[in-house]
């Protein structure tokens, strides 16, 4: 680091720093649906990435639709994008979890497994629908551009209103968990099944909504990542490990552990990428976590749940 | 002469079992296939190799390890640095701008070979290394996790993290491992050509008799006390440990165990098919060899062999003919077997099997086939159960 001036480095940390705040919005929003999901039902989901890129293609296909038939609703279609995607992206998983994933409850090594294929089946839809290409929406103008607050930093649009959306659906998911009653029957649930359907609270509803949760906001983070990157077939199955990591760094069951851990995780790689190359960037943060995982498997913040 | 029959070959279902899959493996599939084909057949069974290993640690074990690949990988960049290395002398590679070591070490402007290829260069470290890199890798992990009571699925997804730094790093590292491409164009083995059609031959024999040795080493394994204890934990693993039994030794053991099978089918599959390469070491190739696993059937050691030559010829069929169909197909399959057939072909054939080879004993076949005609005729719902 001996070459750079403190000016220099500052604003090398100030920009890597925004970088790396993008994909720490695109890794919370992924990951909040998967923290959702594995601490209510301890089932691990593969196709998560899937649902993703299910919210990322509903935008693109609302703005190619908004291109050639409303031109002018171009500057606001994305806001009913990210509902879309909240809205196709959740039903899918209300499917999914109705025809397959509350026969294997019991068995959650299998659950892996067959959300496992079916993320195959997803990624080959894509390609067939959307081909093998690589596509991305036209954003609306108010998403282009920069703000400048000094001469050597530079900070996009998208990223800051990213960003924003993040904070707003972590704060809609932590008033929904923890000050709705039916957060209150979620949590209930996550602690003692049994017991929660013994005074009356509907456990397999909860389930099944809850997932559904789960993948719409994995949905809003597909719309959120069409800002940041193209979306192609294989998209989703590249964020899914660094989301699982997030999950499993954080420790499961924890709002405030999940989000630490995705700061934590996006902003190592982001600020390291600049000084070595990406590849090492990313085997040394993955190293680091998996050593800190063995050292502490509970994660950063562990949950009190009972087993 | 008890002893092999009872622990090695698994009693007298187990040898009928070992003697079909022998003579298919040995005699039928030689003899019908052409080179080409036996060849591949041959890169199937170094997968059968992580199947087995997967039996052990997953079928009997509980543990589901998502990085089986890592241990395969391994196993087959131990055996291709060596070959490698022989491959790269002096004078074959006088045109580099530094003779005498890997070309693609030259075209990443290495000068000399990095100090970890050095024991390479020497055949027994490399046999040795092939199995016992990876059994002190798993060592590792295993020691770090199994004492620490990690379990279930967050061992599958550090492991999977795992197989991912390791791809990552062999991409990333290209002029120490070859990155992407692999190390390439391996030609001998002490000097004896691995790639023309006899010595193809013979290497699929040795691959073949070594997958043999690895599924009597499982069996008398799992037919030992260890392997009861293995399906106790597997079952009530709080049980074992309160009867005195120290749970996370017998876990790091299967795990190492699993890891040095692996790690021999990757060894074979350079040697077979004479390049080694990060693609056979990631996350994707790492969940194929648990598909394989969970086809043939979790709990049988013949059965996964099967199931890896099943899923292999579906695979190369369906590519080879309808590419974009071969996804919804495997994805499928995934499904499928683990809701509909937890336990694989396998537990399929223990299930009906026995209607067939009943049907053959007593050439019942004739009547079974017009007691279904006759129920169709009348179109009376057959009761019949067998």
């Amino acid at each position: 680091m001996g070459e750079y001036t403190t000016q220099e480095l500052v604003s090398i940390f100030a920009m890597q720093g925004f970088a790396g705040i993008s994909l720490f919005s695109v890794l919370l929003l992924m990951a909040l649906g998967l923290a959702i999901i594995f601490g209510q039902m301890g089932v691990i989901n593969m196709a998560h990435g899937e649902f993703m890129a299910v919210g990322a293609y509903t935008t693109y296909l609302l703005s190619a639709m908004s291109e050639k038939y409303f031109p002018g609703f171009i500057q606001y279609y994305f806001i009913f994008a990210i509902i879309f995607s909240f809205i196709i992206a959740g039903a899918l998983g209300y499917l999914a979890e109705f025809a397959l994933i509350r026969h294997l409850y019991k068995r959650p090594l299998d659950t892996l497994l067959a959300t496992w294929g079916l993320s195959l089946i997803m990624q080959q839809a894509f390609r067939s629908i959307f081909g093998a290409r690589e596509v991305s929406p036209t954003l609306p103008e108010w998403l282009l551009g920069s703000y400048q607050p000094t001469e050597t930093i530079d900070i996009p649009l998208n990223g800051l209103f990213v960003l924003g959306l993040t904070a707003a659906v972590t704060l809609g998911v932590f008033i929904l968990m923890y000050r709705s009653s039916w957060g209150l029957r979620v949590r209930a649930t996550t602690q003692n099944r049994v017991m929660s359907g013994a005074v009356g609270i509907n456990t397999k509803k909860i389930d099944r909504l809850t997932f559904a949760l789960g993948c719409g906001i994995a949905g809003i983070a597909g719309a959120a990542f069409t800002t940041i990157a193209s979306t192609g077939p294989t998209t989703g199955s590249l964020y899914i490990v660094d989301t699982f990591m997030v999950v499993v760094f954080g420790g499961a069951g924890s709002l405030l552990g999940t989000i630490a851990s995705a700061f934590s995780i996006a902003q190592g790689q982001s600020i390291l990428e600049f000084f070595i190359s990406g590849s090492m960037a990313k085997v040394i943060t993955l190293l680091t976590i998996v050593i800190f995982l063995m050292m502490r498997p509970e994660g950063l913040f562990a949950s009190k749940v009972r087993k | 002469m008890n002893f092999i029959q009872e622990r090695l070959l698994g009693g007298k279902n187990g040898m009928i079992g070992i003697a079909i899959l022998a003579a298919l493996i040995f005699i039928i599939l030689p003899l019908s296939l052409d080179l080409f084909r036996l060849n591949l057949v041959g890169k199937y069974l170094t997968y059968a190799f992580a199947a087995v290993s997967l039996v052990l640690l997953w079928g009997y074990g509980g543990i589901l390890s998502l990085g089986q690949g890592v241990f395969f990988g391994l196993g087959g960049y131990a055996m291709a640095m060596y070959l490698k290395l022989e491959a790269s002398d002096p004078v074959s590679t006088k045109i580099q701008s530094t003779p005498g070591i890997p070309d693609f070490m030259d075209w990443n402007q290495l000068t000399e070979l990095p100090w970890f290829w050095e024991p390479f260069n020497s055949f027994g470290f490399t046999t040795l290394a092939v199995i016992l890199i990876p059994g002190v890798f798993a060592f590792i992990i295993g020691y770090s996790m199994f004492k620490r009571r990690v379990g279930g699925v967050y061992f599958a997804i550090i492991t999977q993290i795992i197989a991912l730094i390791l791809t990552v790093l062999i991409v990333g590292q290209q002029g120490y491992t070859g990155g992407i491409n692999g190390i390439t164009d391996l030609k001998t083995l002490n000097g004896w050509d691995i790639r023309d059609d006899s010595s193809k031959y013979i290497l699929y024999f040795i691959n073949a008799i070594l997958l043999f040795g690895v599924i009597f080493l499982s069996r008398y394994v799992l037919t030992s006390k260890f392997g009861r204890l293995l399906l106790a934990m597997k079952d009530k693993e709080d049980r074992v440990r309160f009867s005195g039994y120290d749970v996370s030794n017998f876990k790091i053991f299967v795990f190492v165990l699993s890891a040095m099978i692996a790690a021999i089918g990757g060894a074979m599959f350079t040697l077979q098919v004479g390049f080694m390469s990060p693609s056979f070491v990631g996350i994707v190739p790492s969940i194929e060899m648990v598909i394989f696993a969970a086809v043939g059937g979790r709990m049988s050691l013949i059965g996964v062999v099967y199931g890896t030559l099943l899923v292999n010829f579906g695979k190369t069929m369906f590519s080879e003919t309808f590419p974009e169909f071969w996804l919804f197909l495997m994805g499928g399959l995934f499904i499928a077997v683990v809701m509909y057939f937890p336990n694989g072909l396998a537990g399929l054939w223990d299930k009906h099997g026995y209607k067939l080879t009943n049907c053959i004993k007593n050439l019942q076949c004739f009547n079974v086939v017009k007691a279904f005609v006759d129920s169709k005729r009348t179109s009376k719902v057959s009761t019949a159960n067998d």
